[in-house]
């Protein structure tokens, strides 16, 4: 299903598919952007979790799994294969063993082990921090109990033993670049920040901060005739007037499209064909606090989706950048549910629900909101009017996005708009709503329900795939009765690309987010 | 002599600013709402969040850091980043060069276009070329810089191909013009409004009519009364617009993805990486000092009359 959504979600690449059949070139430089900031945090990839940092940390560094957008899941990377024992609590990796840094050296088992344990450094709150924890005795370490993860046990240079806590896949924690593995030796180094070391396809040249990194081929990438590149280069652009002058001059060849662009872009019979989109694993929401009276009651809430024309800000205001939500879950999830319906726009039923709930006049509310155009202000903006005509009203407090999630993460809010990763793993996804999960964590609207933590405690425990979509279905079912959200959006992340890049992949995790080892440019490159 | 010790005397002077700055923005990131921590981490356990506030001494009282920020800075220690965890002294010095590149050309088109257009339009008040160039000054001081960046980059990249629209290159002439210009035609809008200015007022002086009366050619009269007395003036608007374009160059630097100090500014506070951020308004302060100590020991040059007293 998920591959079906991305080929109609990719309709624009489909335009360059003769090109596809192309045999890759050999050589060249892929000139991307990162859109999201005007520099990179850091060249530390441990120390960040912005999406502006794993663009070029996919092609210096890799993990033990990493996305396969095709498939729509994390497949074995570093890892060879996984024996599962003990009731899938236990796994054996064997590891490659021709994966070699960029400084020659061979990685092992004890790179992977002093890598997780690094992440788990308590002193330092690294981000992949949430991924690792999975693995027994990660969490002591985090706490300053351990000092090394006692769930992993190295078997020998190549082989090594992981025990988790509970039965999860731990390849959709374990793909990203935040849980990358650092060459031990290399890491501790202080020179390792200026000049980073990795696994990956291409190896570090230059990072002159606020403008660009500069990468170049690694010749002993363990993928046979891979990277097609010789070169990368990622100019941060954050302006997205800028990116568009560039993009249309054809001086970079990756440009993410915001909403007047996605429209000005589709107009355009020149650029039509370069856009890709992707349906990403982002649902956009407001959340409502329970400890604010009325949104105690499942009737109040319910009522907010049935005040909001949802499909209207959709598709005037994000210029249709998005899809419409039908429940937490988002369109490419595994565990999708096709014939959910979203709530209709019914300000009736609406008022009579808040009637219902005693609340024939409505009452008052303060939402919290960054600047954000996708899913910020202007959306705020043009829902205040929506539940005025059903008496509601809204005190509008607008904070940076920094404080935003600080907002969220301590309760201290009445309703706020936000975007959260909804994917790739469903059961992750979902169990932001079991009642385990600290407010803290991502249970950001302290969601309490027994039935939801039975049926998602049992889908945990299924060996059957197929019941545990089921029962994972049924979970995002219950969310959307009990409605402890506006669902708004999935993103539809757009990108548009140059018709002489190839082999970009429609990743539902973050578009810009490629393998660039499997890009490649054909000889109408300016960039040559 | 007098020089020296005018200079030692305004040194001086600059250790109670700088100290103002500093504590100015040490308490106002103290009191806005938001941590690095947060940003670091989405769902950080909270005693590692805790431990961390402990670490980076987040947790102390703001005159306990204060004190201690004070004490670092006392030894030319900026503190260490929380986002790179790189001293803030080794950012600061990646993104000086492009920073100071970008300022020192944009005040030179600024200067060499501005000040002959004002006095241009000065020796012929109400005339065409007057005309022209005050539309011109009023227009430069009008348009937003976002914009007119864009419109150049659609101009002279895009539609005439002549320079690279975005980007820092090898740092070479190509690369600057652009966001130069765009930084550039603000001030020099208003060194054309300053300079006409000064230039008509100075051209009714005593001094002036003094000279002409005495006989002494116009070109003479303009050389050496009324443009070496219309240099106090512009200078002194130089001096000041210096700081102005310190702090501008953020919206270009961004716009251009040009890797200075406005655009380390600009991130560090959004993440809130209170060092960056005091590190980086802390050299542009010093910056802006630097050169207006500079101008203040130019006036004495430009006009002997004036004493450094």
């Amino acid at each position: 299903m998920f591959r079906m959504l991305a080929i109609v979600a990719g309709l624009g690449l489909a335009l360059a598919a003769p090109a596809e059949a192309q045999t890759p070139r050999k050589g060249g430089t892929i000139r991307m952007t990162a859109p999201y900031g005007s520099s990179f945090t850091s060249m530390d990839i441990h120390t960040t979790q912005r999406a502006q940092d794993e663009i070029y940390a996919k092609a210096l560094h890799r993990s033990l799994y990493i996305w396969d957008s095709a498939e729509g899941k994390p497949i074995p990377e570093l890892a060879k294969e996984a024996v599962v024992s003990g009731g899938g609590l236990v796994y054996t990796f064997k590891l490659r063993d021709d994966a070699y840094f960029h400084n020659g050296r061979k990685m092992t088992a004890d790179d992977l082990i002093w890598s997780y344990n690094r992440i788990m450094d308590g002193t330092k709150a690294y981000p992949g921090a949430r991924y690792v924890r999975i693995i027994e005795g990660a969490a002591a370490v985090e706490k300053g109990q351990a000092k090394e993860i006692s769930g992993l046990k190295k078997i020998d240079d190549f082989t090594v033993e992981m025990k988790l806590t509970e039965k999860v896949d731990p390849a959709f924690y374990l793909f990203t670049a935040l849980t990358s593995i650092y060459p031990a030796d290399e890491a501790v180094k202080d020179s390792f920040i200026q000049h980073p070391i990795g696994l990956g396809p291409f190896k570090f040249v230059e990072h002159v901060p606020g403008s660009r990194i500069v990468l170049e081929r690694w010749d002993r990438f363990y993928k046979p005739g891979k990277p097609y590149a010789d070169k990368v280069i990622v100019s941060i652009m954050g302006e997205a007037a800028a990116r568009d002058v560039a993009f249309r001059n054809k001086e970079i060849d990756t440009s993410v499209l915001g909403p007047a662009q996605y429209v000005a872009y589709q107009a355009d019979p020149n650029l039509k064909g370069t856009i890709a989109e992707v349906a990403e694993v982002f649902t956009r929401y407001m959340g409502m606090n329970p400890a604010f009276k009325p949104f105690a009651d499942k009737r109040v809430r319910q009522a907010m989706n049935y005040a909001i024309d949802t499909d209207l800000i959709i598709n005037k205001l994000v210029k249709g950048k998005a899809y419409r939500a039908t429940s937490w879950l988002p369109l490419t999830s595994p565990a999708y549910d096709k014939a959910m319906k979203p709530y209709a726009f019914d300000p009736a039923k609406a008022k009579q629900l808040l009637a219902d709930a005693g609340y024939p006049s409505g009452f008052e509310f303060e939402w919290t909101t960054s600047q954000n155009e996708s899913w910020g202000l202007p959306i705020v903006s043009a829902v205040i009017p929506m539940l005025d005509k059903v008496g509601i009203k809204v005190k509008v407090k607008q904070v940076e996005a920094a404080v935003l999630s600080e907002v969220v993460r301590s309760g201290d809010y009445q309703a706020f708009i936000y975007s959260q990763q909804t994917g790739p793993d469903p059961q992750a996804a979902l169990k932001c709503f079991h009642s385990s999960t600290p407010q803290s964590a991502c249970n950001y609207m302290n969601f309490k329900n027994a039935e939801f933590d039975k049926i998602l405690d049992e889908a945990g425990q299924s060996d059957d795939a197929a019941k545990r979509t089921q029962l994972l279905q049924k979970a995002n079912a219950l969310l959307y009765e009990e409605a402890p959200v506006w669902f708004f959006n999935y993103n539809k992340a757009v990108m548009a690309v140059q018709p002489w890049l190839h082999g970009i992949q429609l990743n539902a995790t973050e578009l810009t987010h490629q393998n660039v080892e499997d890009v490649w440019v054909d000889e109408t490159s300016p960039a040559k | 002599m007098p020089m020296l010790s005018f200079l030692i005397r305004r040194l001086l002077q600059t250790i109670p600013t700088v100290l103002a700055v500093v504590a100015l923005v040490f308490v106002l990131f103290s009191v806005v709402p938001g941590s690095i921590v947060s940003s670091m981490s989405d769902d950080a356990d909270p005693q590692v969040e805790l431990r961390l506030k402990k670490q980076l001494g987040l947790d102390d009282p703001v005159y306990v850091r204060f004190g201690a920020y004070i004490a670092k800075l006392a030894t030319g220690d900026f503190g260490t980043s929380f986002r790179t965890r790189e001293p803030v002294t080794t950012m600061i010095a990646k993104r000086a060069w492009p920073t100071l590149q970008l300022v020192f050309t944009a005040m030179a088109f600024a200067v060499l276009l501005g000040v002959p257009l004002g006095f241009i339009a000065a020796l012929q008040p109400g005339g065409l070329v007057d005309t022209l160039a005050m539309v011109l000054a009023v227009s430069g001081l009008s348009i937003a810089k976002f914009w007119l960046g864009l419109v150049l980059m659609y101009l002279f990249a895009l539609k005439l191909g002549w320079l690279p629209s975005f980007g820092y290159g090898d740092g070479g002439l190509k690369y600057l013009i652009l966001p130069a210009v765009t930084l550039g035609v603000s001030p020099m809008a208003l060194f054309a409004r300053t300079t006409r200015a000064a230039v008509l007022e100075i051209m009714t002086a005593d001094f002036v009519r003094t000279a002409r009366s005495k006989g002494m050619s116009e070109t003479r009269v303009v050389k050496w009364h009324v443009m070496r007395n219309a240099l106090v003036i512009i200078l002194t608007t130089v001096g000041l617009q210096f700081g102005g374009l310190m702090g501008q160059a953020v919206v270009v630097e961004k716009l251009f993805s040009w890797p200075g100090i406005g655009s380390l500014l600009v991130d560090s506070v959004l993440q809130r990486d209170i060092p960056a951020v005091q590190g980086s308004i802390l050299v542009v302060v010093l910056a802006f000092l630097a050169i207006n100590l500079l101008i203040d020991l130019l006036y004495g040059v430009i006009d002997p009359r004036i004493r450094y007293a």
